[in-house]
């Protein structure tokens, strides 16, 4: 069991509706849109996590986003989900917050596949328990 | 009779051999129409008793680019008038009765494209020495936009680190290995690997750091890189450890850079004193590698502290986001080395901001539009700790590295929870900002709170309450908040 990492709230405890909410809003008072996203190949350079729709932008009011918040857990029960706010403006144009809001019961993890090269060189490849046991949809 | 050479001496009152103040030589023009292509400096003068201020700036404008200390024929073979550098204002420094800023303006085309060696060995080339002046500063530059564009910047930058590492919306989280000297390959990699795991984005070699009789360098990149791939296993996460490249020749830090891509690792460090060539050399390797760049200004507080004389540490940040490094060490307000608040939100803004505007409240005197150059990331490093954490927030924003050595393997309780303490410290407070509450004024209660769930935040912020370097700073702004003449 160990707990993924990835995103701005992971070391503390997982957010309640009412915490993701307030950061949702200041999201909206920053001008950025919000895009929910998921997968169940949570692999750390696996930058293309599957999109819940476009993300929302111009939203004005927090309740938009919560209630595809809840239709996205409702449609992907038990996987990762994480929310992630763009600002587009000048200077920036990428990613400005990124954070888990939902994740599996149980999390198998990763190990570390070491291919002996050359000399003292290992070729290092991190593998997912899940991924490796189940096809996608059935993994947590 | 006379021969040739007498009777072809030069008439003009100018240009008659002999010695003539510099400011009646053309390096002084009150009426100086700035060009938008003009490089410009702001000096801090202090003059020999008995030197006018307004001839030491003009000297300082002569020796900076096309004068001698003597009038020389030759000039009048080139378009001189274009060449010499005009020191067109000066001023007196508020509160000193023998200091002066002095403006100069610089023809673009005295400057070779691309090169901070040719730039810095005409602005800080000669003058430092200089007999006249009893002390000498580079307090900020202006480079034109035209001049910006020869240079390429920071290959990755705060916004292409980013996205590489997967971290959006809080400060970075850094470690130095400590102690700096002295392990083993394969105790070094030990706390890299501790650190990564407790929640840490980086561990880092310290300055000194190169490949010594107790670890050479190869010993210690292979035993780094299994701590960073064991790390990024075991948290889900994208992980890096500076790897200083640092060595005695550019032949040999191209051949530890190599070593460090065939390995993997997502980042390399360099030292300030390798020196200007060096460093552009190494950005330039580090864009073909796709390798971001950590710059550590080892040695720059022997020109940057002391308020009179040297470099204001803001020209630094300049010459290195034009160099292309993406980090660079830039202060901690309330760690354990030199930086007023002000002075180093001056810093910072310099590494961020795409278009600067005068502020002399924070020591930044010329407006400058960066001219597209990436984003340098400013890194904060040497004694903070959690405790600070709501300090740390609010002195130092979002787009930074936060490093806690000591403050991370200092903790009783291990390297790993001292790296969860401060991630946990981190994040938290970066919820409370978020969600608009007074963290500043709060920051103590939404540590506690945190730490409810997180032993190793109360173990650490028990035993590092009360740790603070509380002492005034040598190098301070000279302008509080009250607005004062423009430059131009």
């Amino acid at each position: 069991m160990a707990r993924i990492t990835q995103g701005a709230f992971s070391l503390l405890p997982d957010l309640s509706d009412e915490q993701i909410k307030k950061q949702v809003e200041y999201c909206i008072k920053n001008g950025f849109a919000v895009s929910i996203e998921w997968t169940d190949d949570p692999h750390p350079r696996n930058c293309y996590w599957e999109m819940w729709g476009l993300p929302l932008f111009e939203i004005p009011d927090a309740a938009t986003i919560m209630y595809e918040i809840a239709e996205a857990r409702k449609a992907h029960p038990g996987v990762y989900i994480k929310i992630n706010a763009f600002n587009n403006a000048r200077g920036v144009e990428s990613t400005a917050l990124s954070f888990i809001i939902q994740r599996p019961a149980y999390e198998p993890g990763f190990y570390l596949v070491r291919q002996e090269a050359s000399g003292r060189h290992i070729v290092y490849t991190i593998q997912s328990y899940a991924v490796q046991s189940a096809g996608e949809g059935s993994r947590y | 009779m006379s021969d040739a050479s007498e009777r072809t001496r030069i008439k003009s009152e100018r240009y008659e051999s002999g010695v003539i103040p510099y400011k009646k030589m053309g390096y002084w023009d009150a009426d100086y129409t700035i060009k938008e292509s003009d490089v410009l400096c702001l000096f801090r003068l202090t003059p020999q008793p008995g030197v006018d201020p307004i001839e030491a700036a003009a000297a300082v404008a002569g020796e900076s680019s096309t004068a001698t200390w003597t009038v020389v024929w030759t000039d009048l073979l080139t378009a001189c008038d274009v060449y010499r550098a005009k020191a067109y204002y000066v001023e007196e420094v508020p509160n000193k009765e023998d200091e002066f800023f002095a403006f100069i303006a610089y023809e673009c085309d005295l400057f070779e494209e691309g090169s901070i060696a040719n730039l810095t060995a005409s602005i800080i080339g000669n003058v430092f020495g200089f007999k006249a002046v009893k002390a000498l500063r580079l307090e900020d530059m202006r480079l034109p936009y035209a001049y910006l564009k020869t240079f390429l910047g920071p290959a990755a930058g705060v916004i292409v680190e980013r996205e590489r590492l997967d971290v959006f919306g809080r400060p970075l989280m850094g470690a130095t290995v400590k102690p700096k000297l002295g392990l083993s390959g394969k105790n070094y990699g030990r706390v890299v690997y501790e650190g990564l795991k407790g929640g840490l984005d980086f561990l880092k070699d310290d300055e000194n750091i190169n490949s010594q009789p107790f670890m050479r360098w190869r010993e210690r990149f292979l035993y780094v890189m299994e701590g960073v791939n064991k790390a990024a296993a075991r948290t889900g996460s994208v992980k890096g450890s500076y790897l200083n490249v640092t060595a005695a020749t550019m032949e040999e830090m191209y051949a530890r850079a190599e070593f460090a891509k065939q390995i993997g690792s997502v980042i390399i460090m360099i030292d300030l004193v390798i020196g200007y060539t060096a460093i552009q050399s190494i950005c330039i390797w580090g864009r073909s590698n796709d390798m971001i760049v950590h710059l550590h200004r080892a040695g720059h507080s022997t020109y940057t502290r002391q308020k009179t004389h040297g470099i204001n540490f803001r020209v630094i940040c300049k010459w290195m986001r034009m160099s292309g490094v993406d980090h660079i060490h830039a202060g901690t307000v309330v760690g354990k080395l030199e930086g007023d608040p002000n002075t180093v939100k001056g810093f910072y803004d310099t590494l961020l901001l795409p278009i600067l505007k005068e502020n002399r409240t924070i020591g930044l005197f010329f407006d400058m539009d960066w001219a597209s150059l990436r984003k340098c990331l400013p890194v904060a490093s040497g004694g903070i700790h959690c405790g600070q954490m709501h300090q740390l927030t609010y002195l130092l924003g979002e787009d930074v590295v936060l490093q806690f050595g000591g403050g991370t393997i200092g903790h009783p309780d291990g390297i790993q929870s001292g790296a969860t303490a401060n991630r946990v410290a981190l994040e938290s407070m970066v919820l409370a900002k978020n969600e608009g509450k007074d963290y500043l004024k709060n920051g103590p209660d939404i540590l506690k709170t945190a730490a409810k769930d997180c032993r190793p935040l109360q173990v650490a912020l028990d035993l590092w309450k009360a740790i603070t370097f509380d002492y005034a700073s040598t190098d301070t702004l000279d302008f509080e908040s009250t607005p004062t003449k423009s430059s131009n």
